[in-house]
C-alpha cells in the first residue's frame, strides 16, 4: 500500500516544472476546444436547433441562445450596469463569488465535524450505525424547497444576546445539510477500512479504541475521506448557491445567476458572467480539496515511517 | 530546497484557507449587524417581508426607509426581500415578520389553506399583468387565445389569465399553457404566442431588446398588448398584509400598523414625486436592474397606485370581490382550483389604513395624488 501511493508523487515530483506547465497547457486547450466547438456549432447548425419528435436536441444558435465567446468575454469587462458607480462585470461576479465561497467553506467545515462525529458514532457502536445510518440518507431525500424556509424561519427566531442570526447562517446550515452527507458515509466506510488482522494488533497489544482509532483507523480513513471531501465541497457549492436563490439572500453568485437570468432577453451575454463565475467557484473548491489532500499526504508519510 | 518550496506551498495553503474561512465568518456578518447598533430604546422592531428581490415595484418601501419617515414614526424597519421559496404570506403567519407585501389572490389561497392574515392596505389599485404578442399574431384579446401557446409563470401569478379565459368561456384544456423563465426568450424565439409580462418589468425587457431584423431596439408598435386591468380576470396585486390574531388583540401592534402605514403612505407619495431620486434608493438597497429599467419600474408602479381615488391604500369593496370571484372562478393547467369558498369576514379591513390617511390629512398631506403624471421613461439597451 506505502510504495504504491508514494510512487506517482514522487514521480510527479520529478518531472515539474515542464510537465507542470505541459498540464496547464492541456487546461487551456480543453477550453479553447470548447470555445471552438461553440462557435463552430453556432455557425454550421440551424438557427432553430434540432428538434426530433418535438423535442429538441441542439440548442437554437441564435444570438440570444447562445451569444458568441467573444461576446461573452467581452462582456465581463464591460461595467455591470451604465450606473456611474458600476464595477466591471467580472469584479461583481468575483465579489459575489468570493461571498459564496466562504458561505461554502463555513457549510462544507460545519458539514465535516458533524459527518465525522456521526461517522465516529457509528463506528463505536453497531447499533448506533443501524440506528443512524437509514436516516441520514433518508435526510437527502428532503426537497431544498421545503427545507430552506423551514431553516430560515427558525434562524430568524435566534438571538442570543448580542448574537443575532444572519440571513448567510441559513445559507451556511443548508449548505453543510448537503455536505455532511457524503463526508459521514466515506468516513464510516475509511474507518471501518483495516483488515481485521490490524485491529486484532492492536488488541494484542492492549491498546484501547481511542488509541485504535488515532493510529490505525483515522489514517486508513484518509483515502476514503479524500474523495468524500471534494464530493462534501461539491455539495456544499451547489447547497450555497441554490440556497441563496432560495432564500434570497443578497451578495452571493446564486442571487446574481437569477437577477441577470431577467436580463437575458436585452442583454444576452450578461447572464453568462455568473455562470462562468460559478465554474469557477466549484474548481476552486475542489481545488482546496486538493490543497488538503497534499497536506494530509504528509501526515500519512509521517505516519508510515513511524 | 523543494522541502522549503513544499513547506512554503503548505504554508500559503493554508493561509488562503484561513482566510477565506475568516472573511466568510466577517464580511456578511458586518453589513448585517450595523441596523442592530442604530436601534434606540425608543424605536419598536418592525419586519417587512418583500414578495420578491429588491426593485422598483417596492420602491416606496425603500424610500420610506431612505427618507426616515419610518424613523418618524417611531419605527426601526427591516425590509426583508424574498427569494424562490419563501412565501411572504407564511413568513406572516408563522411570525417571522410582522407585515408582509403580497398579490391577494395568492394570499387567499393560503388563506383557504389556514393563514391566519388581513389586508391592511391595497397599495396597487390597478392589475399590472399584461399579456403580450406579436403585432401581427392576431392575438388581440382574450378570446384570441385558443389553441394558441400561453405563457405563464405558474408559482400563483398566473390566476388572471385562467380568471379571465374562464370570463371567455376558455380552460386551460383549450389552450397550450407553458410555463415561463425569468426573461422573455421563450417568446423572443416563438416558443410562447402569448406572454405574460407585468408592465413595470417583463415588458420593459421586450422593449429594450434588440430586434436582429432591423438592429435597433423593439417598440410598442411590434406588440400587442392585452391588459387584465381590462378584463374580467383582473385582480389585485400587491397588498399590506397583517398578523389577523395581533391585529384584534394586540393594542400596540395596532398603533404600530398605523404608524407603520402613514410612513409608507409617505413613502409612496416620495416615489411618485421623485421617481428618478425612489429609482437611485431601490439600486442602492441591492437592486440588480440596469438604471433605465429601474426607472421605468418606478415609474409603471407608480401608475398602478396613482391617482388612487379614495386614497391610497384604500380597499375598494367591488375590486376585492371581483378579484374573490376570480379567484373561485379559475381553474389552472393541472385543474386545480384557487380557492373553494369565499374567503372569511376578517379577510379585508380598512380602519388602519383610513386613520392613517386621515392623520395624514390633518397634517395637510395629498393621500389621493390627483395630479399625479407619470414621467417619461427611455429604456437603453439590456434596460442599462
Amino acid at each position: 500500500m506505502t510504495a504504491e501511493n508514494l510512487a506517482p508523487a514522487i514521480r510527479r515530483r520529478r518531472g515539474a516544472p515542464a510537465r507542470e506547465l505541459v498540464r496547464w497547457g492541456y487546461g487551456l486547450l480543453g477550453i479553447l476546444v470548447i470555445a471552438a466547438a461553440w462557435e463552430l456549432y453556432k455557425f454550421l447548425g440551424p438557427a432553430d436547433g434540432v428538434v426530433i419528435a418535438g423535442a429538441r436536441v441542439l440548442p437554437r444558435t441564435t444570438d440570444l441562445a447562445m451569444p458568441h465567446t467573444w461576446d461573452m468575454v467581452a462582456r465581463l469587462f464591460d461595467p455591470v450596469t451604465r450606473s456611474a458607480t458600476a464595477n466591471p462585470l467580472w469584479l461583481e461576479v468575483a465579489l459575489a463569488a468570493l461571498t459564496t465561497l466562504g458561505i461554502a467553506a463555513v457549510g462544507w467545515l460545519v458539514g465535516i465535524v458533524i459527518g465525522f462525529l456521526l461517522a465516529l458514532v457509528m463506528q463505536r457502536w453497531r447499533l448506533a450505525e443501524w440506528g443512524l445510518l437509514p436516516w441520514i440518507i433518508l435526510s437527502q431525500t428532503v426537497p431544498l424547497i421545503a427545507f430552506a424556509p423551514i431553516v430560515r424561519s427558525w434562524g430568524s427566531r435566534i438571538e442570543i444576546g448580542a448574537f443575532e442570526w444572519q440571513d448567510w447562517m441559513s445559507v451556511a446550515v443548508i449548505a453543510s445539510y448537503l455536505a455532511f452527507f457524503p463526508i459521514a458515509v466515506g468516513a464510516l466506510k475509511g474507518l471501518q477500512s483495516p483488515d481485521v488482522i490490524h485491529t486484532e494488533l492492536m488488541r494484542t497489544y492492549g491498546v484501547g479504541w481511542w488509541k485504535t482509532l488515532l493510529k490505525l483507523r483515522i489514517p486508513a480513513s484518509v483515502p476514503y475521506l479524500l474523495p468524500a471531501l471534494r464530493l462534501g465541497a461539491a455539495n456544499a457549492v451547489v447547497g450555497a448557491v441554490v440556497a441563496e436563490v432560495s432564500t434570497g439572500m443578497q451578495g452571493g453568485i446564486g442571487r446574481i445567476l437569477i437577477q441577470y437570468a431577467g436580463q437575458a432577453s436585452g442583454d444576452p451575454s450578461k447572464a453568462w458572467g455568473p455562470i462562468f463565475g460559478s465554474i469557477v467557484l466549484g474548481l476552486a473548491a475542489a481545488g482546496s480539496v486538493a490543497i488538503l489532500g497534499a497536506i494530509l499526504r504528509n501526515y500519512r508519510r509521517v505516519e508510515i515511517n513511524a | 530546497m523543494k522541502h522549503s518550496t513544499r513547506r512554503f506551498a503548505t504554508v500559503g495553503a493554508l493561509a488562503a484557507t484561513a482566510a477565506l474561512v475568516l472573511s466568510a465568518c466577517s464580511g456578511p456578518a458586518d453589513t448585517g449587524s450595523g441596523g442592530n447598533e442604530n436601534a434606540g430604546d425608543s424605536l419598536t422592531e418592525v419586519k417587512l417581508q418583500l414578495q420578491w428581490l429588491p426593485q422598483g415595484q417596492f420602491a416606496g418601501y425603500f424610500a420610506a426607509l431612505d427618507q426616515g419617515y419610518f424613523e418618524d414614526e417611531g419605527l426601526d424597519v427591516e425590509i426583508i426581500p424574498s427569494g424562490g421559496d419563501i412565501v411572504p404570506q407564511d413568513a406572516l403567519a408563522n411570525g417571522d415578520v410582522d407585515y408582509a407585501i403580497a398579490w391577494v389572490p395568492k394570499v387567499l389561497g393560503s388563506i383557504e389553506a389556514g393563514a391566519n392574515v388581513t389586508n391592511i392596505a391595497q397599495i396597487f389599485q390597478r392589475s399590472g399583468t399584461l399579456q403580450v404578442s406579436w403585432a401581427d399574431s392576431g392575438i388581440e384579446s382574450v378570446a384570441d387565445f385558443e389553441g394558441k401557446k400561453i405563457g405563464s409563470w405558474g408559482f400563483g401569478n398566473e390566476w388572471e389569465i385562467f380568471a379571465a379565459m374562464a370570463a371567455e368561456g376558455l380552460d386551460s384544456s383549450t389552450v397550450e399553457i407553458i410555463t415561463q423563465d425569468f426573461n422573455m426568450n421563450a417568446f423572443l424565439q416563438g416558443d410562447i404566442d402569448a406572454a405574460q409580462a407585468m408592465t413595470y418589468n417583463e415588458y420593459a425587457q421586450l422593449l429594450e431588446t434588440t430586434d436582429p431584423e432591423t438592429g435597433e431596439l423593439y417598440t410598442e408598435d411590434d406588440f400587442n398588448v392585452i391588459s387584465y386591468e381590462d378584463t374580467v380576470g383582473a385582480m389585485l396585486q400587491d397588498a399590506i398584509w397583517a398578523d389577523t390574531e395581533k391585529l384584534e388583540g394586540d393594542e400596540e401592534y395596532q398603533e404600530t400598523t398605523v404608524s407603520f402605514l402613514k410612513a409608507v403612505v409617505k413613502g409612496w407619495i416620495y416615489a411618485a414625486e421623485n421617481p428618478e431620486e425612489a429609482s437611485q434608493i431601490t439600486l442602492d438597497a441591492g437592486s440588480g436592474w440596469g438604471p433605465s429599467h429601474e426607472l421605468w419600474m418606478v415609474n409603471e408602479t407608480n401608475k398602478l397606485i396613482w391617482p388612487a381615488a379614495n386614497g391610497i391604500g384604500i380597499i375598494d369593496e367591488a375590486a376585492f370581490d371581483k378579484t374573490v370571484q376570480g379567484a373561485l372562478s379559475a381553474v389552472n393547467e393541472q385543474g386545480a382550483a384557487l380557492i373553494k369558498e369565499e374567503p372569511p369576514a376578517g379577510v379585508w379591513t380598512n380602519d388602519y389604513i383610513q386613520k392613517a390617511l386621515d392623520e395624514l390629512e390633518d397634517e395637510g398631506v395629498d393621500t389621493k395624488g390627483e395630479g399625479f403624471t407619470p414621467i417619461k421613461v427611455t429604456l437603453e439597451e439590456g434596460g442599462n
